[in-house]
């Protein structure tokens, strides 16, 4: 069952001056219950603007246009008394970049977790609001001796638990990442995504993660969706991405090259200005396969843009 | 040849960060020194960069015991480091151009002369366009700031260069891209590499040699992990 699907959907930045940057180009995914679709690229490629998109988030100066339809709602449509009071932390739960920054530092977590769990279930009276918020840390895993500290008593993991906690507690079916493990050392990866991957196999929520890391992608996700210069550029199966055939579009391949456990060969040249985007394929000035046709947009096909794709047969040209 | 020797480092003298810890890199050679987070490996950095004096212990540079830290460290021994943090934005000022940061330690040195050569050759070095070079930290990415800041590194020419977390803030291509810009200076120059990081896989990759910061230094209770993060 498809819990969010984003058709066509742009944000565009005014800046002084009249210049437009393009931040995110016609994307088009959906995300179903009890499926994670990792959103990997570069960082300023757009993966962050495209979630403040979803929650209705975006700076003053940021037009969005297309469609994300959560259920019967086009989040992009829809006002900001419907998203404050219905949708964001009810029907979307977001698990923050950096937890120890999102937590308010000057309480403790059980207090954060009450309060949340007064202001998104029907929970009242005391001792109910203790259980629940109890409950709702141990969901997420998150130690019931450690409740009464404050956010700069926890390590790095436990302020992410306390945050995935404070996500959870909504039931939200969808539930969006920014970044959740940048600056976690490995261990704490792997067992951060892990947890995350269980909430989604366990509770059946739909979970979108944004993330550069593309390690920890590979650990949770069953989708990837590559995106380059505001554009998603390959959208495929994650076994299929990560092992053989591979990815198909030269960018993701790339990508891949460049990790330490594979050729570790960084890509040449760098990303374009999202302001000054060429009106032909993006990544034509960094292809090696690059050839005239690149000079007009490719389309989006099944599951790559791109005029000349890797081929299965040809993955090693 | 840089040398540590039982050097013990932290915040509170009654509870150290670093411990007897002692550690060498022959000149030319790339050392990866891996660790958690929160373990103090960053601290040790900071020491054997001369940015933080060591509670008790020496710091060895070519022989030659370190007696001073920080603006008191001779400028000889002070310029044969170039050190390059994991995040780029607590690293740079915010009010300089990437040229001008790149530029900074010629200008703090009196070698204003070498200043246009050395940030033409650099930024061609680290893989930053000209257009880049008028802007201010605000106006580009991490990965470009992190770009601007080895340039900043690499820009006396040091002997020793420290990098810590250097790629972690980063996607892949950028990382491997900043790493092998280092690794063309080290080739080029036979400058020495203490690489501080948690992964595995790249410092292995990275460096000729790998030491894991527990086999250096006893675990330490729960409670004193928590340690101040210290860049």
């Amino acid at each position: 069952m498809t819990v969010l699907s984003v058709r066509g959907l742009s944000v565009r930045f005014l800046m002084p001056g009249g210049r437009r940057v393009a931040a995110v180009t016609d994307a088009h995914f959906d995300v179903a219950a009890g499926e994670c679709l990792a959103l990997i690229g570069e960082s300023g490629c757009g993966k962050s603007v495209l979630v403040s998109a979803l929650l209705g988030l975006l700076p003053a100066n940021a037009q969005a246009a297309g469609e994300a339809r959560l259920g019967d709602l086009d989040l992009l449509a829809a006002d900001e008394r419907t998203l404050a009071r219905t949708v964001r932390g009810r029907r979307i739960g977001l698990i923050p970049q950096s937890p120890a920054a999102h937590l308010t530092p000057v309480r403790t977590i059980r207090s954060q977790l009450q309060e949340a769990v007064a202001q998104l279930t029907g929970v009242r009276g005391r001792a109910a609001l203790r259980s629940a918020a109890e409950e709702a840390a141990a969901r997420a895993a998150f130690p019931a001796d450690h409740l009464d500290r404050h956010p700069h008593e926890l390590s790095g993991g436990l302020a992410q638990r306390a945050a995935t906690a404070l996500a959870l507690v909504g039931e939200a079916p969808l539930l969006l990442a920014d970044e959740p493990t940048t600056g976690l050392d490995r261990d704490l990866v792997d067992h951060t995504v892990d947890e995350l991957r269980r909430h989604v196999d366990t509770a059946g929520r739909a979970l979108l993660v944004i993330t550069h890391d593309l390690a920890a992608a590979e650990r949770v996700a069953d989708r990837v969706a590559v995106m380059y210069a505001g554009r998603i550029v390959e959208l495929t199966d994650a076994e299929a991405f990560f092992g053989t055939p591979g990815p198909r579009h030269p960018y993701s391949r790339g990508l891949l090259q460049a990790l330490p456990d594979r050729a570790f060969t960084p890509i040449p040249g760098m990303p374009p200005e999202l302001g000054d985007l060429p009106d032909g394929c993006a990544f034509a000035t960094r292809c090696d396969r690059a050839a005239d046709t690149c000079a007009t947009q490719p389309p989006m096909t099944a599951t790559v843009a791109c005029h000349h794709p890797y081929v299965p047969e040809d993955s090693h040209a | 040849m840089l040398e540590l020797r039982a050097v013990t480092a932290g915040y509170d003298q009654r509870a150290p960060v670093v411990r007897d810890f002692s550690l060498t890199v022959e000149p030319g050679e790339a050392v990866g020194l891996l660790g958690p987070s929160g373990c103090g490996k960053s601290t040790l950095a900071r020491v054997a960069a001369l940015l933080h004096r060591p509670d008790s212990g020496t710091l060895l540079l070519d022989g030659e015991p370190v007696r001073h830290w920080r603006h008191r460290a001779p400028r000889e021994q002070r310029t044969a480091f170039g050190v390059v943090f994991q995040q780029p934005r607590l690293a740079a000022d915010p009010r300089l151009r990437l040229a001008h940061l790149i530029a900074e330690p010629l200008h703090a040195t009196g070698r204003r002369s070498e200043v246009p050569d050395r940030v033409t050759e650099l930024a061609a070095t680290v893989g930053l366009t000209p257009d880049l070079l008028t802007r201010r930290p605000h106006e580009v990415s991490d990965g470009q700031l992190q770009r601007a800041c080895l340039a900043r590194a690499l820009v006396l020419r040091p002997r020793w260069l420290i990098c810590d977390e250097m790629t972690a803030m980063l996607d892949a291509s950028t990382g491997a891209a900043l790493v092998a810009a280092v690794e063309t200076y080290r080739s080029t120059t036979g400058a020495g590499l203490l690489a501080v990081g948690h992964d595995r896989t790249l410092l292995n990759r990275w460096c000729g040699r790998t030491v894991h910061w527990e086999a250096l230094q006893p675990p330490r209770a729960p409670e004193a992990s928590q340690g101040p993060s210290v860049r």
